[in-house]
């Protein structure tokens, strides 16, 4: 029961602020309103019993990449007044697009029938499950993903730079 | 977790989907675009952490990290790219963004 009324709590939260993060007129309030989806999808990990999911999302969405929206926001601020204020926005094709895709993802939900357990496994830490995942099965895309990261780095320092050839 | 089926999350994850969709299709901002692009992302990520739930085995949540990881890499080079291009256009608007030359 109160894992119930958390799930339709976090639910709440992150439909309604991404609905905030994709109609604010400032890009601004996009940003802060994206920071509460990603604390209400933390919170719906932290349900499922993913904890180290959970921690995850909170340090590398909300630390990180949030953080680096709004620098984006800030360093790109410097633009003329016809900017400043909210393009004309395409309603229409949005609306359409969105909800055709939400009726197509539902849709097929319903068509599906899923291969799974009618119940959940048990919920217990799976912090040690995914590092020895890590070391063990997935130990080239982890060194992979290492790779890139570096590469990402570097490259993003040096494009963010500007045009110096 | 009592009364919480897997629908309850895919329906979740779907709608949420369909709200990043929504977002990539109205901006015209390109910082607009990729706040989109991270809501789909998390939805993603949402029936990834479900289907891991319920499957029992932790690849989903391996898949889940790496798509994080993913997605703050690709963060940095689409916020380093709009920062050049906004050098070369002064701008954020996708609209204004009409040559790919120098």
């Amino acid at each position: 029961m109160g894992a119930q009324i958390a799930f339709w709590i976090f639910a709440i939260v992150t439909l309604g602020s991404a609905l905030a993060a994709a109609c604010a007129r400032k890009i601004v309030h996009s940003a802060f309103a994206l920071m509460a989806t990603f604390f209400g999808v933390a919170g719906i990990y932290a349900i499922l019993g993913s904890d180290f999911l959970a921690v995850t999302q909170v340090l590398v969405y909300v630390g990180g990449i949030l953080i680096l929206i709004c620098f984006g926001v800030l360093l790109t601020d410097r633009v003329p007044d016809e900017y400043k204020v909210a393009q004309p926005r395409r309603w229409l094709p949005a609306a359409v697009a969105a909800g055709l895709s939400a009726v197509a993802l539902l849709g097929a939900l319903q068509a599906t029938k899923w291969p799974v357990a009618a119940a959940p496994a048990a919920a217990e830490s799976t912090v040690e499950e995914i590092g020895r995942s890590f070391m063990t099965s997935y130990l080239i895309p982890f060194e992979f993903a290492s790779i890139l990261l570096l590469v990402v780095l570097v490259g993003a320092a040096r494009m963010a730079r500007g045009g110096t050839r | 977790m009592s009364g919480l089926g897997l629908n309850h999350f895919l329906v979740l994850a779907a709608l949420l989907f369909a709200t990043g969709v929504l977002c990539v299709t109205l901006r015209r901002n390109a910082i607009g675009l990729l706040i989109g692009v991270e809501l789909m992302l998390n939805a993603a990520n949402v029936n990834l952490v479900a289907f891991h739930r319920w499957h029992g085995n932790v690849d989903g949540a391996v898949f889940a990290v790496f798509v994080i990881m993913l997605a703050a890499a690709e963060a940095a080079v689409a916020l380093s790219i709009v920062l050049h291009v906004f050098h070369h256009a002064a701008s954020i608007s996708t609209d204004d963004y009409t040559e790919m030359k120098g």
